[in-house]
């Protein structure tokens, strides 16, 4: 546990020292949110109706930004090796990664969702159900995102790969995250929506880091 | 340095003799791991194989497009259920195909295990986009509409991209052994995938009809009709087979090519 906990304690003391690097995603998510409503107009009735989906997808995208370096800079430097060698088993040093990649991209995408579902115009029924929706919403984007970092370590256009593994995974948690804030809109319960979402994030939990960490001893091997 | 490993165990030349593994459950996939026995025996089969799929697609797809009746409702447009159905088949077993190959692979370190799940990669993906073709031109008068976005549709396409994302991550890297491990880890994620497409007709309203060929309960389906459907499926099951033995093949010559020529290269040194 303390050697978990150093691991992640690197992690974040990384992304705060490459400060510019950490809220590029974030940053990214904010622009691309931002283009919507110019590139459809700004009619309320349209873009509200569209919001969730809009702040899902941005989500999505904007946490596929962060993954190549998640595993990819300790990769090329050599310090992977060491991580796997200190002692915790290889799926632990990805759930730490995957920890690290959602404390430092999922959670401040959550903390923006918020003020940008409100500039688009969403229901403001919808914005809790949307909310309750990213928050396992976005560690199921940072638990494949990381076994899929994992997977295409070494390999020659790391970067054009990513998103063709990880998003054909992750469609599930988008198509029941917005399910979830659509029924909020419309005056339903989201809970079913959530409660799968919940279900999926308790598979993802205990699959995604044994696949990354079969990924990873094949990488370093 | 792997293409020597590589190197010996291709070129590995004991014709019949038995293989020295270990005593596990996996020792008779160890006699079939012998790449010079697979060459050997598939191509005795592949012959009869391709025949036999070509013979069995051709009688099926005759059947169901000139002689089966027309539905009472669709009239012709039916007949591509002849195509589309047995594709839409392939499609997932071929998938589970992979799966298992991955396993083995990563289980037993199979080295033809390897070069199969490579392989049955894009023609997976061919017979997968061949049931979005066809799907789609159905739907365009059934329907009204090229495509639906309902759970079977869109359950398949996530199909169709694991598969693509299957093939450009088996080859992109340099070290081929590397590859393989990846693709067989991605494949083995990609499997939650096949229940959901298996069951996404019947947990969500889907246009897409349930299906009508069950295995415990008749069929919903009018038997002069199901009769072309099973034939086309079985030739369409042969002609996956066939083709990817023969890339298999294709593939262990490609690599006991390249170890020749490395051996050529270094003796010349």
């Amino acid at each position: 546990m303390r050697r978990f906990a150093a691991v992640l304690w690197r992690e974040l003391r990384l992304s705060v020292r490459h400060g510019s690097d950490t809220l590029a995603a974030l940053l990214f998510f904010l622009l691309t949110a931002a283009l919507f409503p110019l590139a459809i107009g700004p009619a309320p009735e349209t873009l509200g109706r569209i919001a969730p989906g809009i702040v899902w997808v941005c989500a999505l995208l904007a946490a596929l930004l962060p993954l190549e370096k998640l595993f990819g800079a300790d990769f090329d430097d050599g310090s992977l090796d060491l991580l796997l060698l200190s002692g915790l088993p290889p799926p632990a040093v990805a759930i730490a990664k995957a920890a690290a990649h959602w404390l430092v991209t999922g959670l401040p995408l959550l903390l923006a969702a918020a003020p940008l579902a409100i500039m688009l115009r969403m229901p403001e029924a919808a914005i809790p159900a949307l909310l309750l929706g990213l928050l396992p919403g976005t560690l199921l984007l940072s638990l494949p995102g990381s076994t899929g970092a994992a997977l295409v370590l070494g390999a020659r256009r790391s970067g054009v790969l990513l998103p063709l593994l990880v998003l054909p995974l992750t469609t599930p948690v988008l198509i029941f995250g917005v399910a979830a804030a659509e029924a909020a809109s419309a005056g339903q319960s989201p809970r079913p929506h959530l409660l799968l979402l919940a279900a999926l994030l308790a598979a993802a939990l205990s699959l995604c880091p044994l696949a990354a960490g079969a990924a990873l001893r094949h990488a370093a091997e | 340095m792997f293409a020597r490993v590589d190197a010996s165990t291709a070129l590995a030349p004991n014709p019949g003799s038995p293989s020295p593994g270990p005593r596990t459950p996996g020792r008779n996939l160890h006699r079939f791991a012998n790449p010079g026995r697979f060459l050997r025996q598939s191509g005795a089969v592949l012959p009869w194989l391709s025949l036999a799929a070509l013979l069995f697609t051709t009688t099926g797809l005759v059947w169901g497009l000139f002689f089966a009746p027309a539905d009472w409702q669709q009239g012709d447009a039916v007949r591509i259920i002849y195509i589309h159905v047995p594709a839409a088949w392939l499609a997932s077993a071929g998938y589970f195909a992979l799966a298992v190959c991955s396993a083995v692979s990563l289980i037993w370190r199979h080295p033809l295990a390897d070069l199969a799940a490579a392989e049955i990669g894009p023609v997976g993906a061919g017979f997968t986009a061949l049931c979005l073709a066809t799907g789609s031109l159905w739907g365009r008068p059934m329907w009204g509409a090229w495509w639906v976005w309902d759970a079977r549709l869109t359950s398949v396409l996530v199909l169709f991209f694991l598969y693509l994302g299957h093939v450009a991550l088996v080859r992109a890297f340099d070290d081929p052994q590397r590859g393989y491990r990846a693709g067989a880890v991605l494949a083995l994620i990609g499997v939650v995938n096949l229940p959901i497409i298996k069951f996404s007709v019947d947990w969500w309203n889907t246009l897409h009809q349930p299906a009508s060929i069950l295995l415990t309960g008749a069929p919903t389906m009018y038997l002069p009709m199901l009769w072309p459907l099973f034939v086309s499926a079985i030739g369409y099951s042969l002609c996956f087979a066939a083709i990817v033995i023969a890339r298999t093949r294709a593939a262990v010559m490609e690599r006991r090519i390249r170890a020749l020529l490395m051996a050529r290269a270094e003796a010349a040194q």
